[in-house]
């Protein structure tokens, strides 16, 4: 290879490992506010992935686009290119390094996965997998258990130490939350983007589920597996606050009387809906409002 | 190819082309030649695509204010339904088959496909598949509304009480394009393996050939899982069994194992065959053979195996242990070493060539750059934690539009202009082909490319109306949809008058090197006058080697 070229795709190359880092590095802005210890995790793990990617994607893409302008054959030039069949040392080590790349991906997302130490289903009778150390100060043990009931289409939270129901999450900040989740009818998914965390709901089934909030704010929890005609409204609040004001909120809750929750899939099933396009087809009749000891009659408008 | 190759070749023989030109109407007709059922299949996938692509606009002109203000939310969901069957069922597994039935059988030197009859029944099946499927719209119960998945319990609520339910035509319609599917992977297979000319070789045989063969045996152990679960919720919805009713003690999530354990395989079924085609088109328009051919040739394969052991990477967010993730984890990052080879094959095949940008080069080459932004977030989307984040959010969205759109679309396009003048004998219009390709490269990127922040920000896929701060990015998308739509319309200007009027085609327009390109355009109704005789590899560019010893007897100029 002549000396210049060599040049050039040394140069080439730390351009594209410069770009690549930023890249990386402003993927942390694609995502809503780090709410929870997993999404520090996750969100470095996808930084990453976004900085190889970048790397990857771009260094092929040039090579075809150097192709594209440089190696036009000329109007009346009808010959062949090079009779280049193939080039042994060359494809073995493109075959090492997607070999090598693979093991190195799932090395470092095994890594992560073991750190965010979620409680899938059945986590109990399949490999522990241990906790890391997170990079913040939280504690190990669930502090806090939560019974989640979803139907179609409403949110209920159950507190049971405190014995108070509401249709929307209040966490304490810091404090590792377990989630008992269940469903009345169909597949739902609890998903709160701001904690980057996901779980299918499964009828007949008790999942546990942990997480830890971090920041103090309120979020959007949403249902993530589709569930019928008023899916998109499934949604509620998710309100980290301090310990302290978790437990104001939860012995001001318990002193509320149980009534019943504004629920926009209801609202919409009764209300005479004006849309350009109206079919009629028949739907299954939303659940009664829940009737819980707190809610909120907000329309959903919320934080990213 | 030697000269005399070339001008043997470009004999341009009139009577066919009065054939063809004569006898349009035999493609209304139950035929059993493999380039009419090949045509047949074309065409009326393409329909289809028209069809599912006029459902995606209205999703997107749905989506682009965050409330559901243009169609009910009944309607809104059987959009998405039938836009995702239609797509996949009804677009582009009968397309790519179409293709196959068109190209293979010349591509291996048979003069037809093993079981003509069997291939025109296949066929057939695709318009009741679709009329069932439309059927669907004007029962009372409205069409499919639960998701091309369908999984339960969802699918086997049934609020009209009814029997015959848009479901219920949907599971029977889905059925029946499996069966139809199986009859046409069966023709394939043995084709492929019986019908070979002499000296056509495994190791002779054009890329496109083994990708389709590879692609085909994944429908060969994968199809009966998919009827099966289909068969099953048929009956749960029916008759009252309970395999997956969680109410009367059954496992959803049982379904979604039958399901995926097809259905992730069934993309690669669309894809291998994309895989071919940008094999075929990348050495004639770089005029270098393939790099690598025989290891390109084998990572087919390999795929088709690999697709088999991934199916739960679709439900790890589902009711799925730890361990099981991390083990599809593992597999799943897998499929990508045989893909990398493969990409970097085409990519040394371009490199140092004497490039052509025709418009089917430029529609591979668009499609292999967005195959590569698709690998690279399919990658992300494989490592759970960013999964347990992303999945069923507008992510996933983005990312299987760059494989369904970016590549197996445009792929799909890339080889509708290549091999058209071969199937009509007649040549397109370049200038058409270029605005075409231009628009639907902006058109798909506007459209696809903004998915991916609207879902690392958490939106989800399949919501009728989204909260405001999602506005931004979705308008950008709906505006890139509309764009693709019309991206069609030159495309169906430049096909339909060309194949009415456009300038006869030689038998060798692109000087390719392949059996389909030594014979006449379009091609005799038995291909061949003589069995072909093979003496040498594909894609020799560079080369003067002959590619068949008996080319006078292939043609029929016997002296
Ligand atoms: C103009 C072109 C297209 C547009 C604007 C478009 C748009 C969309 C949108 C917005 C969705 C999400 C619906 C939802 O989840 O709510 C969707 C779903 C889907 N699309 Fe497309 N699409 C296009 C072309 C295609 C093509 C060419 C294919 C396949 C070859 C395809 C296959 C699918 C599939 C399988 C789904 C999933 C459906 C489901 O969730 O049940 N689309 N499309
Ligand atoms: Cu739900
Ligand atoms: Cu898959």
């Amino acid at each position: 290879m002549k000396p210049r070229n060599i040049v050039f795709i040394v140069a080439y190359a730390i351009a594209l490992t410069g770009i690549s880092l930023w890249m990386g590095q402003l993927s942390y802005s694609w995502f809503p506010p780090q709410a929870s210890a997993e999404s520090l995790l996750i969100d470095k793990l996808f930084a990453f992935l976004v900085t190889l990617g970048t790397f990857i994607f771009l260094g092929i893409t040039g090579v075809m686009i150097y192709s594209v302008v440089f190696q036009r054959a000329t109007k009346y030039d009808f010959s062949d290119g090079p009779h280049i069949e193939g080039n042994v040392t060359l494809e073995v080590v493109w075959t090492a390094i997607p070999i090598l790349l693979v093991f190195w991906l799932a090395g470092y997302s095994y890594y992560i996965y073991d750190q965010m130490a979620i409680r899938g289903p059945m986590e109990m009778m399949h490999l522990s997998m241990g906790h890391g150390d997170t990079t913040t100060a939280v504690e190990e043990q669930p502090t806090e258990e939560i019974e989640v009931i979803s139907k179609q289409w409403a949110w209920v939270f159950r507190y049971p130490k405190s014995n108070v129901t509401s249709t929307e999450l209040h966490l304490p900040a810091n404090h590792r939350i377990k989630l008992a989740l269940t469903s009345e009818d169909v597949l739902h998914g609890l998903y709160i983007p701001a904690f980057r965390v996901k779980q299918d709901i499964v009828p007949n089934e008790t999942i546990d589920f942990e997480f830890t909030p971090i920041k103090e704010g309120t979020y959007r929890l949403r249902d993530s597996q589709f569930s019928g005609t008023y899916f998109a409204t499934m949604q509620t609040n998710v309100v980290v606050e301090s310990p302290e004001d978790y437990q104001t909120w939860l012995a001001e809750a318990k002193k509320r009387k149980p009534s019943p929750a504004y629920n926009q899939a209801a609202a919409e099933y009764s209300e005479h809906t004006q849309r350009t396009f109206k079919t009629g087809w028949p739907t299954v009749i939303p659940a009664d409002p829940p009737v819980v000891n707190y809610s909120k009659n907000e329309s959903p408008l919320s934080p990213l | 190819m030697t000269d005399s190759q070339v001008k043997t070749t470009n004999i341009i023989t009139e009577s066919y082309q009065d054939l063809s030109a004569r006898n349009w109407k035999r493609y209304f007709s139950f035929s059993t030649d493999h380039k009419v059922i090949g045509i047949q299949y074309l065409v009326t996938s393409f329909i289809f695509f028209l069809i599912g692509g006029i459902f995606a606009m209205v999703i997107r002109g749905e989506l682009i204010t965050p409330e559901a203000d243009l169609v009910d939310r009944t309607f809104y969901n059987g959009m998405f339904t039938m836009h995702g069957t239609i797509m996949l069922f009804l677009w582009t597994f009968p397309s790519l088959v179409g293709l196959a039935n068109y190209l293979v059988p010349i591509m291996i030197g048979a003069k037809d496909m093993a079981f003509p009859r069997l291939n025109a029944a296949a066929f057939w099946m695709v318009p009741i598949v679709g009329t069932l499927m439309m059927a669907s719209f004007f029962v009372p119960s409205g069409s499919a509304q639960s998701g091309w998945w369908s999984y339960p319990p969802v699918s086997l609520q049934n609020p009209t009480g009814q029997l015959i339910t848009g479901q219920f035509l949907w599971i029977l319609a889905v059925a029946i394009s499996g069966v139809s599917s199986i009859m046409g992977a069966v023709n394939i297979v043995t084709t492929v393996v019986k019908m070979r000319a002499p000296g056509m070789t495994f190791f002779r045989m054009p890329i496109f050939v083994w990708a389709v063969f590879s692609a085909q045996i994944i429908q060969l152990f994968g199809l009966p899982a998919l009827t099966a679960g289909a068969v099953m919720l048929l009956f749960d919805l029916t008759v009252g069994t309970s395999f997956f009713d969680p109410s009367q003690g059954g496992n959803p999530i049982l379904f979604q194992h039958f399901f995926w354990f097809y259905s992730h395989p069934a993309v690669y079924v669309i894809i291998l065959p994309i895989f071919g085609i940008f094999s075929e088109i990348f050495p004639v328009y770089s005029r270098k053979p393939l790099f690598g051919y025989k290891i390109v040739a084998i990572s087919s394969l390999l795929i088709a195996a690999v697709s088999g052991l991934v199916w739960v990477h679709h439900m790890y967010a589902s009711g799925t242990p730890g361990w099981m993730r991390m083990l599809f984890m593992l597999s799943t990052m897998c499929v990508s070493v045989p893909t990398g080879i493969k990409v970097f094959a085409w990519v040394a095949t371009i490199w140092g060539g004497k490039l052509r940008l025709n418009t089917a080069m430029l529609f591979a080459m668009g499609a292999l750059i967005m195959f590569i932004f698709a690998g690279v977030t399919g990658i992300m989307l494989s490592a759970v934690p960013v999964d347990i984040h992303v999945n069923n959010t507008y992510f996933v969205v983005g990312h299987f539009h760059y494989v369904l759109y970016g590549t197996v679309t445009m792929g799909m396009y890339a080889a509708i202009y290549h091999w058209f003048p071969k199937m009509t004998g007649r040549m397109y219009y370049e200038s058409w082909g270029q605005v075409h390709f231009w628009l639907a490269f902006i058109g798909t990127n506007l459209n696809f490319l903004p998915m991916h922040p609207l879902g690392l920000q958490g939106m989800l896929r399949r919501v009728a109306s989204y909260d405001p701060e999602y506005t931004f990015w979705n308008v950008l998308a709906s505006l890139g949809a509309f764009l693709l739509g019309m991206s069609t319309l030159p495309f169906i200007v430049n096909m339909v008058s060309s194949w009415i009027q456009g300038p006869i085609a030689p038998s060798n327009p692109w000087r390719a090197i392949g059996l389909e390109w030594l014979i006449a355009s379009p091609p005799p109704v038995e291909n061949f006058e003589d069995t072909p005789i093979i003496v040498s590899e594909p894609y020799s560019y560079g080369k003067s080697d002959p590619l068949v010893s008996n080319l006078e007897g292939v043609l029929g100029h016997h002296e």
